[in-house]
Parts: structure tokens; C-alpha cells; sequence
């Protein structure tokens, strides 16, 4: 479909307010910060579709993120959204934002570090305990509250903290 | 107690019966061909049930952390199957409608998760499994391919957690030895059934099983021998081994299993909350 100026003003709009939604599990970064809102098209008078991408497959937050992206966009004038789920290419977590990762670890949990693209090869960077800065942290757990995070503790501070595990 | 269904290899590419919804009735956002939705349903139905089986032992795991690690992984192989699913049909009815004959999975994944050691065995053999495969997927253009890249990513985190226990219960106490040489033991006899072809993947993915089966033998054989444990030398095919999942032939701690897996949707049709 060929996009007129107007639309395309209309759709980076779109894109905005829908990655202005606060992820439900992690409030303190929008899903723009988070790096999963792919894209934002119109397709047709007052419709519009949203690229949503998991961080993991099994995340429960998806239904929320969907529904408060309807909601928002609903908010904004547009009657008719549909949030598409898209898996390619796979999210990860290269794709948030650096302003995100400020605000992870503003809020003690330890941002994932640059570079990972597979698994849990261990990397030489040293994950740094959001608490007191110390860089001397063990891994207690590679699973922890969310999918998308290990339990990690601070030799230093003695802190035990959540770490946005490298996907 | 996990009596097998046997030697029996019946129609193998048969897609499911017995009042299951087939691949036929799947909407037009489905996989059409049948043989990539048997595909489809062979690796959905892994990761369903097993996901299934850990989630069993919410409540259970012997540290808080271990809850969380299992409920997580459960969590992961969940997405994994309602994708798979929703290629073949509505992933409701699929996991909640379908008679215990018309199951797909490896009987591997419906063991029950006995002991500690036996849920770590379990999780050794099908992780390195499906992380092997999936990378395969994910490098070969296919069907697969777009879910693969995504759950390969995942499953290396199973796989890594199902290694650091294998070693630390190994190389543990005796006691720790004792149980974790008994499962690795009491499995092995499921793991010949991983590598027979699932036709649809070979047809479209080029899978070769055969190389997919020496990888996995050289991957936890280094494992086992890693955490002092002694590879099984026991038959794991052919013989008097267990096999037939991927025909619908399932062992009898299934049925059970799925009793309480689809008692609440059947009870209560439509139930929401």
C-alpha cells in the first residue's frame, strides 16, 4: 500500500503513543525502551496495525501489552486496532534502548550486557551490582522472577538483585 | 510403573484421530500441508506436555529458586507450544480435547517427574535434544525456521541449567550419585525415539538424524563423564525400548496425566477467569 505524507506523520505518531505503553511487568520502561514495537501501519480509515515481537515466546505480558496498546490507540482516535504478533527477526536484548537500560538500573536491576546473541555464553563482562556500582557479583540463579531475568548477588554489598539476563 | 507401550510402530505419519480436531479443520492461518502440521503437532505436543510435567512441581522443587527456574523454563516451552499449535488448529481444543492417542510428543517428555534426579535426567536428554534441532531449524530455511531462531535462544538456558545440575548431582554426594546414575539409567531406554525422522521437517529443513543423533551422543556423553556418571550401554532402539510416541502410543502414566491437565476445560466448557 502506498503511504501518503500524511499517513506516514500519522502513523510515526501512532508509533509513538503505542511505544509510550509502560510494560506491565517492568513499568519503569516503555515498550519503545524495550525494543518491541516493530512497526506501525495504517490500513485503512481509522485502522491500524501494530508489530508487537515477544522478548520470550512464553511471556504472559504479551496479552497486556496488546490490550494496552488497543486501549491507548483506542484513546487517540483510531476505532479499529489490531496488534499483530511478529517473531522475525527474534527480539533481543540488543534491542533495548539505552535510555532503557538506564532506567533498569536506576531502578536496581542490572541491564543485560551489549554483544550477547546466544545463550548463556559466558561473556568476560562483569555484571555490575545496581546497588553499589562493585563489578564483584556471583549468579545465584539463571532463572528469577520473570523469564527475562537471573537472581544475581553483590559480594560487596551483599545485595541480592535482579539481572536482565542476555538473550 | 512407566510400563512403555512397547516396540509397536504403526502408521507413522498417520495426523490424529480419535475425535481430535485434524490438521484439515485448521483455519486459513495455518500450515496447510499436512505433513509440516504433523510436524508442527510432533513438536508442540513436546513442549506441551513437558512444559506440563514441570509445572507439576510448583510447590514441590527442593529450593525456592528451583521453583522458579522450573516454572520458568514450563513457561518458555508453553509459548513454544501454543505457537506450534496454533499452526495446526485452535491451540485449546488441540490441548484440551484430544484423546490420549492423538498426542504426538516423545513418551521421553510424559514421564512422571519422579525424583529430583529424574526431572534433571529428563531435562538433560530433551533439552539437548531440542536445542540441537532447533538450532538446525533456525540455520535451514523452512516452516521452522522463524520459531526456531526465536526458542533456540531459550533453550539454550534449559540445557545449561539441565548440565550445571547434572553436574553438581553427579559429582555430589554418594547419595546425589546414587540417584542421578538411576535416572540418567531409568530414561535412557526414551531416547532413541528423539532421533526418528519427523517427515515434515526432514522435507522441508533438511534435517539429517542421524548426524542430529551423534551430536547428542557426543554432547552428553561429555556431560555424564563430566559429573562422574557412567553412560548408559543399554539399548535405546529398536529391541525392547520404549517408542511410538510420535504414533500416538503413549505409556500409562499419560493418561493420568492428561486427566488432570483437561479436567477443568472438559468439566467446565468455556470457563474463564
Amino acid at each position: 500500500m502506498v503511504t501518503t505524507p500524511v499517513e506516514s506523520r500519522l502513523e510515526e505518531h501512532l508509533k509513538e503513543l503505542a511505544g509510550s505503553v509502560p510494560d506491565p511487568e517492568l513499568p519503569m520502561i516503555t515498550l519503545a525502551e524495550l525494543g518491541v514495537v516493530r512497526g506501525v501501519h495504517i490500513t485503512g480509515p481509522g485502522s491500524v496495525e501494530v508489530e508487537l515481537t515477544p522478548t520470550y515466546t512464553g511471556c504472559p505480558a504479551v496479552e497486556t501489552m496488546t490490550a494496552d496498546i488497543e486501549t491507548v490507540l483506542h484513546e487517540h482516535g483510531m476505532p479499529e486496532v489490531s496488534v499483530r504478533r511478529v517473531l522475525t527477526p527474534a527480539w533481543s536484548t540488543d534491542d533495548i534502548t539505552d535510555e532503557g537500560r538506564r532506567k533498569l538500573a536506576a531502578s536496581g536491576i542490572a541491564p543485560p550486557r551489549p554483544g550477547a546473541t546466544h545463550g548463556p555464553v559466558p561473556l568476560t563482562l562483569a555484571v555490575r551490582c545496581p546497588h553499589c556500582g562493585s563489578t564483584d557479583t556471583e549468579l545465584l540463579s539463571r532463572f528469577s522472577s520473570t523469564a527475562c531475568k537471573a537472581l544475581r548477588r553483590c559480594v560487596a554489598c551483599r545485595e541480592p538483585f535482579d539481572h536482565f539476563k542476555e538473550l | 510403573m512407566t510400563a512403555p507401550t512397547g516396540t509397536h510402530r504403526t502408521d507413522a505419519s498417520a495426523p490424529p484421530s480419535a475425535g481430535a480436531p485434524t490438521p484439515e479443520a485448521a483455519s486459513s492461518t495455518t500450515a496447510t500441508d499436512p505433513a509440516i502440521s504433523a510436524a508442527a503437532l510432533a513438536l508442540g505436543d513436546d513442549a506441551l506436555v513437558l512444559s506440563h510435567r514441570l509445572g507439576e512441581w510448583a510447590g514441590h522443587a527442593p529450593v525456592l529458586e528451583e521453583e522458579v527456574a522450573l516454572a520458568n523454563i514450563a513457561l518458555d516451552l508453553l509459548g513454544q507450544a501454543r505457537i506450534l499449535l496454533s499452526q495446526v488448529g485452535d491451540e485449546d481444543e488441540l490441548a484440551y480435547l484430544r484423546e490420549e492417542r492423538a498426542f504426538r510428543n516423545l513418551q521421553l517428555v510424559e514421564q512422571p517427574g519422579g525424583d529430583f534426579a529424574h526431572t534433571i535426567a529428563r531435562q538433560l536428554y530433551f533439552s539437548t535434544y531440542q536445542a540441537l534441532l532447533y538450532a538446525e531449524l533456525a540455520r535451514t530455511e523452512g516452516p521452522f525456521t522463524a520459531l526456531a531462531a526465536k526458542a533456540v535462544k531459550e533453550v539454550d538456558y534449559h540445557r545449561d541449567h539441565a548440565e550445571q545440575w547434572t553436574l553438581r548431582l553427579g559429582d555430589g554426594t554418594v547419595e546425589s550419585h546414587t540417584r542421578m546414575q538411576r535416572a540418567v539409567d531409568a530414561l535412557w531406554r526414551y531416547t532413541g525415539e528423539m532421533f526418528q525422522p519427523i517427515d515434515g521437517i526432514t522435507a522441508t529443513h533438511g534435517i539429517n538424524w542421524t548426524a542430529l543423533q551423534e551430536l547428542w551422543d557426543t554432547s552428553i556423553g561429555e556431560t555424564l563423564r563430566g559429573a562422574t556418571l557412567t553412560v548408559p550401554e543399554t539399548p535405546r532402539s529398536d529391541g525392547w525400548t520404549a517408542g511410538g510416541g510420535r504414533q500416538g502410543l503413549h505409556t500409562e502414566p499419560f493418561g493420568r496425566m492428561l486427566a488432570e491437565m483437561q479436567h477443568l476445560h472438559r468439566s467446565h466448557p468455556g470457563a474463564t477467569w
